[in-house]
C-alpha cells in the first residue's frame, strides 16, 4: 500500500462497524436491527447486539470506525448469475471494468459471465484470461462460465473437466440452446462427474428461426415474425426428459413462459435436479412494450404475454423459479437503432435488477428477505460459490440499501458502457447507496 | 381549431405522416378517399397538371425494387408540380453500409417536404419518420403496411360499388406475409366492410381474427357470395415446400379460376395488386376478363390516391408552417 492509510474494513485498515442497519441475511433468516463489524476485508461480528455505535464503543475495540446506516437494509452483495460482459472482443460495448461499475451501482457483488465472448471461453486459458483481466480491472467478483460446445457450434464437447479445474462454475453455450438432443444428452451424463450444472438458453431454434418477438396479435399487427411460447416450453420437456434420462444437473435459463414454469413446477415435484431463473424483463414487462418497434424491449426469450408474466411471479412466489438474474446484455446504438428485425436482441440489467425486484415486493408478491434470496445465496448456491451469505469469517461483500426510497431510472445515470435499457424513465422504489467487496467501498451514490 | 389559417379546413387529417391505416379514423380515410376521386377525374382530363407542390420536393426513397409503385408516386409529384427526385438503394451508399438512420440524416439535410419509403423490414418506415423533419409516406414496410395501395383499392371498389359499407371483400393467398393484407383490412373493416380471409393455415396468421375478419382455408366457402376477390400474389420463394409445398398444389387448391369464381355473387369483382403471377395464384383467363377485373382501374387509381395522400400531407405542412 502506497502510504495512504487503507479504507476502514479493508485489508490493512481499521475495523469498520456498520451500525443500526436493518441487517438481511437471507440464507440464515435473520432480519432484525443490527450491525456488522467488517476487518481486513471479513465479517469479524454480526448481530443485534451492533445495533448502536455505544455498543461498539463497550465493546472496546481498538480504533474502530463506525458507520450508522440510519435503519436502511444492509445485506449480503447480490450475485447476478447471468451477465455477457462483452470482454474479451466486444470492448465498444462493455468492459469488465464498466460491467463492474454497473454491477457495484446496483448492489451486485459477484458475477458470472457467459462464454459468448470473442474468443469463445471455450478453453482452459481463456478463463484463467478472464480471471486474471478481472482481478486487474474490475471492482467486483467476476466468474465465467465455460462454453458447453466448441465454439459455441452445438456439435463437439468442450473439456469440461479441465474448464471446470480452471474455475469455470457451470457450462452453457449462451444465448443458444444445444439444439441436438444427443449432444445434450452426452453434456449432461458427463458433467456429472464435475459437479456443475448445464445452464440452457431453453429455445427450440428452428421455431424461433427469424422471430424477433413474441408471436400473437401484436406480432401480427407489426409484422414481425413471432417466436411462439411453445419454442421454449418443447425445448425445456425435451431437457426435463433428458435429466430423467441422465441423472445430470440442469439449470434453466431466464424462464418466460406460463407453459415453462409449469413443466418445471411438475418435474420439480418428480424429483428431478432442476433449477431455473428468470429476469427482471419477464415479471415487470409484457410484449406490449415492444410498443412501436422500440427495439430496447427487444429480447431473447422475447416479452412474453400478460399471463405469461403472471406465471412467472407465481413460479417466483411458489419457489418453481429458484433465481433471479440480470441478463445483462449490453448493446451500443449501432447495434440497436435499425429496423426492428434486424436489431440486436437484449438489455443491460445490472443497474436495474433490484429496484425492479422490489416491485415484486411493494407489490406484496414476495417479502423483502425472500426477493434477496432470488439474489444472493440461491444463485450462489446453485454454481457452488462461496457468497450471497453474512456469517463470521465470510468476505464482507455488502451492499446497503433504502427499499423504499422513490426515483427514477435514468439513461445518462448508467455506469455501463451501453445504455439499451427498456426501463429508461420508469418511476421505481428502492436505491443502492453503497456496496463493498472484501470490505473495501465499490460504490458509493452521490447524494 | 375555427380561429386558425384556411388551411384548417383539411384538419381532419391529423398526422404528419402516413405510416399505415391502423390508427387513421374512418373520417381521415374519406377524406382520402374523396380527394383521389376528384384527382382521377383531373387524371382524365387533357391537363393533368396543377400546380399544389410548386417549390415542393419529393423524394423517393426505395430499398426494394418496385416499378409500378414507385412510378406511381413519381408520376403524382409531377402532376401535382413538383420535384420528384428517385433513389434506388442500388445505387446509393446504402449498400456500402451506411445505416438507416445515416440515410435519414442525409437526406433530411437536402431538405425535403415528403419522403416516399419503401423498405423490406416492418417498421422501418417509422423507424426513418423519427430521424426526419419532412412528411413520411410508407410505400411499403416489410410485411406490415402498404397504406397507399389500401386506399386505391378502396377508391377502384366505392367507383364500382358506390360503397364500402356492407359489402363483402374476400383477401386470398398468403395473407402471413403481405402488407397489402394488412392494410386492406384495416382499411375495409375500418369502413364496415365485411372480410375474409382464405388461405391455407401455413399462409394465415393464426390471430388474424383479432382484425375482424372471417378465415376460410376453402375456397369455395370463402368465396361464396363475395362482393370482391381481392388475389395477393405468391412470392415464388415462399413455394417449393417452405409454406406450400408446390405451385401446382397451391393454385389447384387456391388459384383463382372462373370455376371458383363461380361462387362469387354474379357481380363480383376481381382484384389484384400486381404483379401477377398467372398460373400460380390467378388463372389468365380470370385477369383478363375485362367486365370483371378492376386490375387496370387499381393501377389507375393508384396515381390519384398518392397525388390525394401529397396534397393532404403538404397542405398540413403548409399549415403547420403558417401557425409557427
Amino acid at each position: 500500500m502506497s502510504g495512504l492509510r487503507s479504507e476502514a474494513g479493508a485489508r490493512g485498515g481499521p475495523p469498520l462497524a456498520l451500525v443500526n442497519a436493518r441487517v438481511i441475511d437471507p440464507a440464515s433468516g435473520f432480519d432484525q436491527t443490527g450491525g456488522i463489524v467488517v476487518a481486513d476485508g471479513v465479517i469479524a461480528d454480526i448481530g443485534p447486539h451492533l445495533a448502536r455505535s455505544g455498543a461498539v464503543a463497550a465493546s472496546g475495540a481498538h480504533g474502530i470506525e463506525a458507520f450508522d446506516c440510519r435503519g436502511l437494509c444492509l445485506a449480503p452483495g447480490l450475485v447476478d448469475m447471468r451477465v455477457q460482459l462483452r470482454e474479451p472482443g466486444e470492448e465498444h460495448k462493455e468492459t469488465m471494468a464498466t460491467a463492474s461499475a454497473a454491477a457495484a451501482a446496483g448492489g451486485v457483488t459477484t458475477m458470472v459471465g457467459l462464454p459468448n465472448t470473442k474468443p469463445v471461453i471455450d478453453d482452459a486459458a481463456l478463463v484463467e484470461s478472464i480471471a486474471r483481466r478481472a482481478r486487474e480491472t474490475s471492482r467486483v467478483r467476476i466468474y465465467t462460465y465455460g462454453a458447453l460446445t466448441r465454439g459455441l457450434a452445438g456439435k463437439e464437447l468442450t473439456e469440461i473437466g479441465l474448464l471446470a479445474a480452471a474455475g469455470a462454475v457451470g457450462f452453457t453455450d449462451g444465448t443458444q440452446a444445444v439444439a441436438d438432443a444427443q449432444v445434450m444428452r452426452r453434456a449432461l451424463l458427463y458433467a456429472r462427474i464435475f459437479e456443475k450444472p448445464i445452464i440452457q438458453h431453453p429455445e427450440e431454434p428452428a421455431l424461433a428461426r427469424n422471430g424477433a418477438m413474441n408471436d400473437g396479435e401484436i406480432a401480427m399487427r407489426l409484422g414481425i415474425p413471432g417466436i411462439p411460447a411453445v419454442a421454449e416450453t418443447m425445448m425445456v420437456e425435451r431437457d426435463l426428459r433428458l435429466v430423467q434420462l441422465t441423472q445430470g444437473r440442469l439449470h434453466i435459463a431466464h424462464v418466460s413462459t406460463r407453459s415453462a414454469v409449469n413443466a418445471i413446477r411438475r418435474a420439480k415435484a418428480r424429483g428431478l435436479n432442476v433449477t431455473c431463473d428468470t429476469a427482471p424483463p419477464y415479471f415487470s414487462l409484457n410484449e406490449t412494450a415492444v410498443g412501436d418497434y422500440r427495439t430496447f424491449a427487444k429480447l431473447s426469450p422475447p416479452l412474453r404475454t400478460e399471463a405469461d408474466r403472471r406465471a412467472v411471479i407465481d413460479g417466483l412466489k411458489d419457489g418453481t423459479i429458484d433465481a433471479i438474474a440480470s441478463d445483462h446484455a449490453p448493446h451500443d446504438t449501432d447495434a440497436k437503432r435499425l429496423p426492428f428485425a434486424q436489431a440486436a436482441f437484449g438489455m443491460i440489467g445490472l443497474e436495474t435488477l433490484l429496484c425492479i425486484t422490489l416491485e415484486l415486493v411493494h407489490n406484496r408478491y414476495l417479502a423483502l428477505p425472500a426477493a434477496l434470496a432470488k439474489m444472493t445465496h440461491a444463485p450462489a448456491g446453485l454454481l457452488g460459490l462461496n457468497a450471497g451469505r453474512l456469517s463470521k469469517g465470510a468476505a464482507a461483500d455488502l451492499f446497503l440499501f433504502d427499499p423504499e426510497r422513490p426515483w427514477k431510472i435514468a439513461e445518462k445515470d448508467f455506469h455501463s458502457k451501453s445504455k439499451n435499457s427498456p426501463f429508461d424513465g420508469r418511476p421505481v422504489q428502492g436505491r443502492v447507496l453503497r456496496t463493498w467487496v472484501g470490505g473495501r467501498t465499490v460504490f458509493h451514490l452521490a447524494d | 381549431m375555427t380561429s386558425t389559417a384556411p388551411a384548417s379546413s383539411f384538419g381532419r387529417f391529423r398526422h404528419r405522416h402516413l405510416l399505415g391505416i391502423e390508427g387513421l379514423s374512418p373520417d381521415e380515410i374519406s377524406l382520402l378517399l374523396d380527394l383521389a376521386d376528384s384527382y382521377a377525374e383531373q387524371n382524365r382530363a387533357h391537363e393533368k397538371k396543377s400546380s399544389l407542390l410548386r417549390g415542393r420536393t419529393v423524394i423517393n426513397l426505395f430499398f426494394e425494387n418496385s416499378t409500378r409503385t414507385r412510378t406511381s408516386f413519381e408520376l403524382a409529384g409531377k402532376r401535382l408540380g413538383g420535384d420528384v427526385v428517385n433513389m434506388q438503394a442500388e445505387a446509393s451508399s446504402i449498400k456500402k453500409g451506411e445505416t438507416l438512420i445515416d440515410t435519414a440524416t442525409t437526406l433530411n439535410a437536402m431538405l425535403p417536404d415528403v419522403l416516399i419509403v419503401r423498405h423490406p423490414d416492418s417498421g422501418a418506415v417509422q423507424l426513418l419518420s423519427e430521424k426526419v423533419d419532412c412528411a413520411v409516406i410508407n410505400a411499403g414496410d416489410g410485411t406490415h403496411e402498404h397504406p397507399t395501395q389500401a386506399l386505391l383499392d378502396a377508391v377502384a371498389i366505392r367507383r364500382h360499388k358506390g360503397r364500402l359499407q356492407g359489402l363483402t371483400v374476400a383477401i386470398c393467398g398468403d395473407i402471413l406475409h403481405s402488407r397489402v393484407a394488412r392494410s386492406n383490412i384495416h382499411l375495409l373493416v375500418g369502413m364496415g366492410a365485411r372480410v375474409r380471409v382464405i388461405g391455407p393455415p401455413t399462409l394465415v396468421p393464426s390471430t388474424i381474427d383479432r382484425l375482424g375478419v372471417e378465415v376460410f382455408h376453402d375456397m369455395a366457402a370463402g368465396l361464396k357470395d363475395c362482393d370482391i376477390v381481392m388475389m395477393l400474389r405468391l412470392q415464388l420463394e415462399r413455394m417449393h415446400g417452405a409454406f406450400v409445398p408446390s405451385t401446382r398444389e397451391y393454385f389447384h387448391f387456391y388459384g383463382l379460376t372462373r370455376e371458383k369464381l363461380a361462387a362469387a355473387k354474379p357481380d363480383a369483382l376481381v382484384m389484384h395488386p400486381g404483379p401477377m403471377n398467372r398460373g400460380v395464384e390467378i388463372d389468365s383467363e380470370v385477369a383478363d376478363d375485362i367486365p370483371r377485373s378492376l386490375i387496370r382501374e387499381q393501377v389507375e387509381m393508384g396515381v390519384a390516391v398518392r397525388m390525394a395522400c401529397l396534397d393532404v400531407l403538404t397542405r398540413n405542412l403548409r399549415s403547420n408552417q403558417a401557425a409557427e
